[in-house]
């Protein structure tokens, strides 16, 4: 087993543990600080995916950026009321059940598209580098989409400075 | 060399604690995690995939979704602070105003 492998299975550990581990908090606070785990474990993921430009990516906008968002909102909103409720809903039983039902439909699916989901596999000698690959494709044939994502961010940012805003 | 279907178990395990979060917390600002965290799990098998093929369109649509879930996050941030401050509560169960 190469250092490769070894990394990903633990990256791929630490991003589930995380996981649970934010899913589970009563404190929101802790949980913030879980989900950055997994999004750093999920960088290094991108890392070992030779996709360096996705992992600086992932590092700056998800960690450093919405991250904040989150905490800084959580700062504003925190009640020490909350923690004290019950933090599961009245539906959780059956709410877990379907999304278990959901994880073995996709499990049956990948099981048994293993040889005819995947094929062949493509992998040229020297992969182009990566930065300069995505900016190729983001600039050349995926521009529309790009000032469509531009427009979109534009929605957003009105968008929440009208939802934030005291009075309408 | 890590087989492309380990990185679909990943991407699976995270989505199902994503939905798990989502459909039974009741504090809205773990729910809005929880759906970052599905965004996060799609992205994993997009970057699979693109470097099982070596094309970066998997990446370039990962991006997409990053610029997507930031809109998202903006925009549910700012709905969480409004209903906060007319109602002072958290709770998803709490957000009946539109019920008859």
């Amino acid at each position: 087993m190469g250092l490769n492998s070894i990394l990903f299975y633990f990256f791929a550990a630490l991003a589930v543990v995380s996981a649970i581990l934010m899913v589970t908090r009563r404190n929101v606070v802790h949980g913030a600080v879980y989900l950055i785990t997994t999004l750093l474990a999920t960088a290094g993921v991108f890392l070992l995916l030779q996709a360096e430009f996705l992992f600086i990516t992932q590092v700056i906008l998800y960690v450093g950026g919405i991250m904040v968002l989150f905490v800084f909102v959580i700062m504003l909103v925190n009640l020490d009321v909350s923690l004290l409720q019950y933090q599961f809903n009245r539906q959780r039983f059956v709410a877990g059940v379907l999304a278990l039902a959901l994880a073995a439909q996709l499990f049956i699916v990948i099981k048994m598209g293993k040889t005819s989901l995947f094929p062949q596999a493509r992998v040229p000698e020297v992969l182009p580098k990566n930065t300069e690959a995505v900016a190729d494709a983001l600039f050349g044939r995926f521009m529309l989409p790009f000032e469509i994502a531009s427009i979109l961010l534009l929605v957003a940012m009105i968008g929440a400075v009208v939802m934030a805003k005291r009075r309408v | 060399m890590v087989p492309v279907d380990h990185y679909l178990w990943l991407s699976l395990a995270l989505f199902t604690i994503g939905v798990i979060g989502v459909l039974t917390r009741r504090n809205v600002i773990i729910i809005l995690m929880s759906i970052e965290l599905i965004l996060n799990a799609v992205n994993i098998n997009l970057v699979a995939f693109s470097h099982m093929f070596g094309s970066v369109d998997g990446q370039v649509f990962a991006i997409f979704i990053i610029t997507d879930a930031a809109a998202e996050a903006a925009v549910g941030l700012g709905i969480i602070l409004a209903f906060f401050r007319n109602r002072e509560t958290l709770l998803a169960d709490e957000m009946d105003m539109l019920k008859w």
